[in-house]
């Protein structure tokens, strides 16, 4: 075998190759290299679409990879410090399901923090795991979930000696991280296994300010999101996973629901972005960290605003913070988040990450400019100055503790009945709801619906919160398990 | 030989200067940075490309952005120019001895040196003790004004590139607090006539619209701008830009000007349909 270096893209430059050599397609896809479809070729250029090809052997496969694409494997595992890596063109939803199937048999436990991601309850639903879920502390001021104590950690799994494994949110949408490492090791100690969802932290591998990744403290499997943080193409994710994971059998899971068309495009942007990492994300992520410190302290300049950062860390449940993530309490200037994330977006041309009751969050990374900072700063400034209100019309948001009655599994395949949302307390969903951005569910199913759920939803849905989940796309009904 | 230098008005307009000789090229943090000597309007300062000023034809644009709010309100004293490093506008300011300060925030100080050794027909008042130069971002400068200034002043370059933080509802919103109760602000409102150009402008006008009770937009003729046409707003809190305008006042003060005068003011506000139909 040749010897590979991070210099390497094995995958763009098998492309480069195949384009050189002018082949004849006689294959799919049908639109070849864009001749067959002007008006496609036309918005997304010639470049892109004469490498939007299939599987063939100078270009491997990705269902079954022994070439090109295992090489690129290869150094992408040894970019993150993992035993293997496994390209993953279906999101990191799919390589967090891919985790905790691999990890989770119908019928096993797992220890979760309550504010994980949607898609880590629906791998409960296809594996048919049972959540044991660990309350993630909120904190009272911002309204946002924060990280697993270890203690509470302990104590679930001291309550479930029978649990298979452990997942994290390595950081949270906000930046809140666990103390994973200690996290780990206790879990290790109890034969347990740790996933981490890093759909967050693809940049903690790549420098040294930021938190600890996964597999730097021995996790498992993660799951990183290389197109947030990491600059590759929407949809295009890793899994990695450690050495006491079979890298064979997370194969077989992944085939379960990965496409056997995976897209040339989406692997070679994780393969060139894999590179950019390995050679300049350490200076990269120094730039981001630089803006962001920037922009928190211009924001907190203004006053009202609060631009939180390291200052939150307590060694328990905000065991640490990713310092790239410019989020801003808004609260304080009589504003719901997402009233801000809609206000910047109408009057004043800035598109937000997200907007929630109490925070907005600015995604900053590698594209972005220090001018463009300037103009979020003093488009909070004009916010305040003109839409400032009273603080304490503003509900105030508190965890609510989930009951749950059935596991995820249970309860999405229960028969059934519709009632109109407000009819609904004390009965069990049987579907999800949630608020997107951050798409972390307030009611998965098998959950007890409660009065304080239904004032919450009320109320975000009257802030302008985009509500999903539930087969009525209006959000007025809502299904729930029949005869309980 | 014949050198020329050319900008492009639209992909398919060009506007060509026959030039003699290239007097100072430099690319800064922000842009590239030029002057030429022409034949026909004198020496030339370049931002990436787009002529700001020539010697000859200078006069017209710095009038215009100076003497139409200092009419309106002769009792202006202080006075931000946001750009403006090439110091046409601060000379046209510093005509009037009653003006205390003007602050000029510029955020290259490359334009600032090359208009010094090369434009001191624009650049020889950047001396005088009422003009302090700050080398900042507008957007961040004035984000920390409050209540300070009678006149602002946005002399600077297109809403693409270095000043398209300039063009924004969060600047213009932030210089409405950073103006006293009677304050006025001048800004830049790009060529009507070109469609890309005219798009920037509709859109800057909305804006502006927003934040200002009165708004109000003035022209001027101008051979090196694109078709020959530029647009000004005029926003301000009180003062409308003709009504109850004291002419007679301005007159009295017997200041030399070679484009503005008083019924070039009014007349400036006089707008084609066609540039009407697009500030709608």
């Amino acid at each position: 075998m040749e010897y590979l270096t991070q210099e390497r893209a094995p995958i763009m430059e098998s492309l480069e190759k195949m384009r050189a050599t002018r082949l004849v397609p006689f294959d799919v896809p049908g639109h070849k290299h864009g001749r067959g479809n002007a008006d496609l070729l036309e918005f997304l250029g010639q470049r892109c679409l004469e490498v939007d090809v299939n599987s063939m052997k100078p270009l491997d496969n990705l269902c079954h990879p022994v070439s090109v694409i295992r090489d690129a494997e290869i150094l992408a595992a040894e970019a993150f410090g993992a035993a293997h890596s496994f390209f993953i063109t279906g999101g990191t939803t799919q390589a967090v399901q891919a985790m905790i199937l691999t990890v989770c048999k119908p019928g096993d436990k797992i220890i979760l923090p309550r504010n994980v991601h949607r898609s880590a309850i629906n791998a409960l639903i296809l594996s048919g795991a049972i959540p044991i879920y660990v309350n993630p502390q909120v904190d009272e001021r911002l309204g946002i979930s924060l990280g697993m104590k270890v203690e509470e950690v302990i104590a679930a799994i001291k309550n479930n000696p029978d649990a298979k494994a452990v997942l994290v949110n390595n950081p949270t949408y906000y930046g809140i991280c666990s103390d994973i490492a200690t996290i780990t090791k206790v879990a290790h100690e109890h034969g347990l296994k740790v996933l981490a969802d890093e759909a967050h932290g693809t940049h903690f591998y790549f420098n040294q300010k930021l938190p600890a990744s996964a597999m730097s403290v021995g996790a498992d499997m993660a799951a990183v999101s290389m197109h947030k943080s990491g600059g590759s193409l929407t949809q295009s994710s890793l899994l990695l996973t450690g050495e006491n994971i079979n890298a064979g059998y997370v194969h077989q899971i992944i085939n379960l629901t990965q496409t056997t068309s995976g897209s040339y495009l989406l692997m070679a942007s994780l393969d060139i972005s894999r590179r950019n990492l390995a050679l300049r994300g350490s200076e990269i992520f120094d730039n981001v960290i630089e803006l962001v410190e920037y922009a928190r302290d211009e924001i907190n300049y203004l006053g009202g605003w609060y631009a939180y950062g390291k200052e939150l860390v307590d060694g328990g449940a905000i065991y640490d913070f990713d310092v790239t993530k410019l989020s801003v309490y808004t609260r304080s200037v009589g504003l719901a988040g997402v009233e801000v994330y809609d206000i910047l977006r109408d009057e004043y041309d800035i598109q937000l990450e997200f907007g929630d009751i109490a925070n907005i969050l600015a995604y900053v990374s590698v594209g972005d400019r220090v001018k463009d900072i300037e103009r979020l700063v003093s488009a909070l400034a004009d916010v305040k100055r003109i839409y400032r209100k009273d603080s304490a019309r503003l509900m105030k948001v508190e965890y609510i503790s989930p009951i749950v009655d059935a596991t995820p599994k249970e309860a999405f395949y229960a028969e059934k009945k519709s009632l109109p949302i407000a009819e609904t307390v004390g009965e069990t969903a049987a579907e999800f709801l949630m608020c997107y951005p951050p798409g972390i569910p307030i009611l998965a199913p098998g959950e007890r619906i409660t009065k304080e759920i239904l004032d919450y939803v009320k109320y975000a849905k009257r802030k302008g919160c985009q509500l999903t989940g539930p087969e009525d796309m209006t959000i007025k009904r809502l299904q729930v398990i029949k005869g309980r | 030989m014949e050198l020329w230098f050319s900008e492009l008005h639209t992909p398919n307009v060009r506007f060509s200067l026959k030039v003699d000789k290239q007097l100072f090229s430099e690319v800064s943090e922000f842009q590239r940075v030029d002057i030429f000597d022409s034949a026909e309007f004198g020496r030339l300062l370049v931002l990436d490309g787009r002529i700001m000023i020539t010697e000859r034809d200078e006069f017209i644009y710095h009038e215009m952005i100076t003497h139409v709010p200092m009419c309106v309100n002769p009792d202006i004293k202080k006075v931000l120019l946001v750009g403006g490093g090439d110091g046409g506008s601060a000379r046209e300011l510093l005509k009037y001895d009653t003006i205390e300060k003007i602050d000029l925030v510029e955020i290259d100080e490359t334009v600032v040196r090359a208009c010094r050794k090369y434009i001191p027909q624009t650049a020889s008042c950047l001396d005088n003790p009422r003009v302090e130069i700050f080398f900042a971002d507008g957007l961040k400068f004035v984000r920390r004004k409050s209540d300070e200034y009678d006149l602002i002043i946005i002399d600077s370059t297109d809403p693409f590139g270095v000043g398209e933080g300039l063009f924004t509802k969060e600047f213009y919103g932030n210089c409405f607090n950073a103006l006293k109760a009677s304050g006025i602000m001048i800004n830049q409102h790009e060529n009507p006539f070109y469609n890309h150009d005219a798009a920037a402008m509709q859109r800057a006008h909305k804006r502006l619209a927003g934040s200002f009770p009165v708004v109000r937009v003035y022209q001027i003729n101008i051979p090196t701008y694109p078709a020959g046409q530029w647009l000004f707003g005029f926003a301000s809190k009180k003062f409308h830009p003709t009504n109850a305008v004291d002419f007679g006042r301005w007159q009295a003060l017997n200041l030399q000007t070679n484009y503005y005068n008083p019924k070039v003011h009014v007349g400036a506000f006089m707008l084609p349909t066609y540039v009407i139909k697009k500030l709608r």
